[in-house]
C-alpha cells in the first residue's frame, strides 16, 4: 500500500551540529520523487529521518513531523522498529547479508515480521525477486550465497529484500553510485515499474538519472561549509530542469556550482 | 565475493612477488621476512623432533601402557606409566571451561561493543582487558584460598538435582576437583575471548547492521542477523586461543587440583589430573629417564593442542564463501 509522506518542519542533528533545517514538503504515493543537491546538503539525513534511520547514528535526533498518511512517524509512542518495517531502504552500496544464501536474504525480513510456511516464503520469494528483475537469472542458485552476485545484481537482491515486507515505501540513497551504466540502467527501468506499488523517494549525484526517473524533484542546499542544509524547492521534475522558479537551482543544474 | 578487479598482487606469478624491485630497502626485507617465516618453522621442527625422539626412548622404557595405564609410577624401575588419566582431565576441564567461558564471553563483548553506552563500555573493556594479565599463580591462590571454600553450597545444590547422573555426584569434602578447574579456567579465559570478540564486533561493516535495521531488526535481532554471523570465525579464532591457554595451564591447576591417576567418575569430587599440572608436579624430583616420560606427555599435549587448532580452522574454511569477510 503505497502511502503519501507529508513533512513538516524538520530539523535534524548529529550531536549539536544542525544537519538540515526546517524541511517540509509533500511525498505524493505511486510517484518517484529524487533529491538532488551538492554533497553535505543533507539529502542523505533527510531521507533517513523518513525511515528514523537518522536516529541509529550516535548524537542523532530529529525535531519536526513526518506523517505517513495520518500517522506521525515521530509521535509519542511509536516504535522507530515498526516504522522500519512499512519505510523500506537501499542503501547506496549492496549489502546483501553476507551469510545468507540469496533466498534467505530476501526472506530475511519476512522472517522479522513473523512466522511464514515455507510454500509461502517461496512464493513471496519469487515474487520479490521477479519484481526486482532478477528472478531469471538467480532461479536455479537460489542457495548460492547472495555476496556472490555481480554488484547490480546484489543491488537488485537487496531492492527484492525490501520490497518482500511490502512496504509503504521506498527510500533509496544514490542506489546506482557503485553500479556500472548498465547495471544502472537496470535499475532504473526497476524504479519505472515499482512506482506503481510504491511511494519511491530516491537520492541521486547523476542529475540525468533524476531527469530520467523521478515525477518530482527537490533541490537541497546549504549556505556555506558548518551550515544546515535546507529545501530549495520541490517541483514538477519538467520544470525543475527546464524553468526552475530559484537561480541556485538553476545554477546547479546547469553545472554553474557544486 | 567474487570481483572481477583482483589486487595484483594476488595475480602476479609468485616468482614476481618474491623478486621485488631489487632496491635495498626491498632485498633487506624481503631477507628479513622470509628469515622471521623460515625460522618460525625451524623452532616448530625443533620442539616437535625433541619431544618425539625424548619421548620414543621413555615410551620403549614404560612396562605399563602408554595410553590406557591409570598410574604414574616413574620413580622406581621398571618405569609404569600412562596418559590415560591426565588427557581426561585436561579435556574434560577444558570443555568445561569452554561451556562457560564462551557464552559470557561473547556475551561480554556483545554489551560492550553494541550495547553498552560508550561512557561504560570504556572502562568495562579497560577492566576486562587487565585481568588478562593477572598472573596465573594469583588465579591459582585466589581459587584454592577463595573459590574451593565457596563452592561447596553450588556443589551441594548440583548433587540434589542433577546427582541422579553420577556425573554431578558430591561427597563432602573440599571441591579441589574438575568442575572446580573448569570454573577456574573458564575465569583466565574470559578476558581474551571478550578481547579478540569485542574488536571482531566492532569492526562488523556499518552496511550489514544497517541492512538489518533498515529491515525493522531490533537491537538483537541486527546482532543475530549481521554482528554474530560476520563475527562467527572470529568467535572461533577467540576459543582456540582460550582453549589453547586453558589446555596448557599448569600453575592455576596445580595450586587447585587435588591430583589422583584414576578417573573420577563425579566431576565434582576432588582427583584427576592434567598434563601440565602433571608435568609441573613432578619435573623438579624427576631424573633422566622420568623426565622423558614427562617429555612423552608434553609431545600428547602438544599433538592435542595442534589437533583442535587444525578442527577449528576446518570449520572456519568450511563456509568461507558465507564467511562475509570479502564483502
Amino acid at each position: 500500500m503505497a502511502k503519501r509522506i507529508d513533512v513538516s518542519g524538520l530539523t535534524a542533528y548529529y550531536g549539536t551540529h544542525k544537519a538540515i533545517e526546517d524541511i517540509s514538503m509533500t511525498v505524493e504515493p505511486r510517484s518517484v520523487t529524487a533529491f538532488i543537491g551538492p554533497s553535505g546538503c543533507g539529502k542523505s539525513t533527510f531521507l533517513r529521518t523518513l525511515n528514523r534511520m537518522h536516529e541509529v547514528t550516535p548524537g542523532g535526533r530529529v525535531e519536526g513531523k513526518v506523517m505517513l498518511d495520518d500517522e506521525n512517524l515521530y509521535g509519542a509512542g511509536v516504535d522507530p522498529v515498526s516504522v522500519r518495517r512499512t519505510v523500506g531502504m537501499v542503501f547506496q552500496r549492496p549489502n546483501p547479508f553476507p551469510t545468507m544464501s540469496i533466498f534467505e536474504n530476501v526472506a530475511a525480513g519476512l522472517k522479522l515480521n513473523g512466522s511464514y510456511k515455507k510454500s509461502e516464503l517461496e512464493g513471496i520469494v519469487e515474487k520479490s525477486l521477479k519484481g526486482a528483475n532478477l528472478w531469471n537469472e538467480v532461479k536455479d542458485r537460489l542457495n548460492k550465497p547472495g555476496a556472490g552476485l555481480s554488484g547490480g545484481q546484489q543491488q537488485r537482491l537487496c531492492i527484492a529484500r525490501a520490497i518482500a515486507v511490502e512496504p509503504d515505501v521506498l527510500l533509496m540513497d544514490e542506489p546506482c553510485s557503485a553500479l556500472d551504466p548498465i547495471s544502472t540502467l537496470a535499475i532504473e527501468d526497476l524504479i519505472g515499474e515499482l512506482k506503481e506499488r510504491f511511494t519511491i523517494v530516491i537520492v541521486t549525484h547523476n542529475m540525468q538519472q533524476a531527469a530520467r526517473v523521478s515525477d518530482r524533484t527537490a533541490f537541497f542546499n546549504l549556505a556555506g561549509v558548518g551550515q544546515p542544509g535546507k529545501l530549495i524547492e520541490i517541483d514538477e521534475t519538467e520544470r525543475i530542469f527546464s524553468n526552475p522558479s530559484v537561480q541556485a537551482t538553476e545554477d546547479y543544474i546547469s553545472g554553474r556550482f557544486g | 565475493m567474487k570481483t572481477d578487479i583482483e589486487p595484483t598482487s594476488s595475480t602476479a606469478p609468485p616468482q614476481d612477488r618474491a623478486r621485488g624491485t631489487g632496491r635495498l630497502g626491498d632485498k633487506i626485507f624481503l631477507g628479513l621476512s622470509r628469515g622471521s617465516g623460515i625460522l618460525l618453522l625451524a623452532i616448530m621442527a625443533a620442539i616437535a623432533v625433541f619431544l618425539t625422539i625424548r619421548a620414543i626412548s621413555a615410551i620403549s622404557e614404560d612396562h605399563g601402557n602408554f595410553l590406557t595405564t591409570f598410574e604414574w609410577n616413574t620413580t622406581s624401575r621398571p618405569m609404569v606409566f600412562g596418559i590415560a588419566v591426565l588427557a581426561y582431565g585436561t579435556i574434560v576441564s577444558s570443555i568445561i571451561a569452554m561451556l562457560i567461558a564462551v557464552p559470557i564471553a561473547v556475551g561480554i563483548a556483545l554489551f560492550i561493543s553494541h550495547y553498552a553506552p560508550r561512557r561504560l563500555a570504556t572502562p568495562v573493556a579497560y577492566v576486562i582487558d587487565l585481568l588478562a594479565a593477572v598472573p596465573s599463580i594469583v588465579y591459582g591462590l585466589w581459587g584454592a584460598l577463595f573459590l574451593v571454600p565457596h563452592l561447596t553450597g553450588l556443589y551441594q545444590w548440583l548433587d540434589d538435582y542433577l546427582g541422579w547422573t553420577k556425573l554431578f555426584e558430591y561427597n563432602d569434602g573440599a571441591p579441589r576437583s574438575l568442575f572446580t578447574i573448569g570454573i577456574l579456567l573458564a575465569i583466565m579465559i574470559i578476558p581474551i575471548v571478550t578481547s579478540v570478540s569485542r574488536e571482531v564486533f566492532r569492526q562488523v561493516p556499518q552496511m550489514h547492521e544497517e541492512a538489518a535495521l533498515a529491515l525493522g531488526a531490533t537491537r538483537w535481532e541486527v546482532v543475530r542477523m549481521s554482528v554474530l554471523p560476520f563475527g562467527r570465525s572470529g568467535i572461533i579464532s577467540a576459543s582456540m586461543l582460550g582453549l589453547g591457554r586453558a589446555l596448557g595451564e599448569t600453575m592455576a591447576v596445580a595450586t587447585v587440583l587435588s591430583p589422583s591417576y584414576d578417573i573420577v567418575p563425579s566431576l565434582l569430587d576432588p582427583g584427576g589430573g592434567t598434563f601440565a599440572q602433571n608435568i609441573a608436579a613432578h619435573f623438579k624430583e624427576a631424573d633422566g629417564p622420568a623426565r622423558d616420560a614427562l617429555i612423552a606427555s608434553g609431545l600428547v599435549l602438544f599433538v592435542i593442542t595442534l589437533l583442535v587448532n587444525g578442527a577449528a580452522r576446518l570449520i572456519i574454511a568450511r563456509r568461507k564463501e558465507y564467511s562475509g569477510a570479502a564483502a
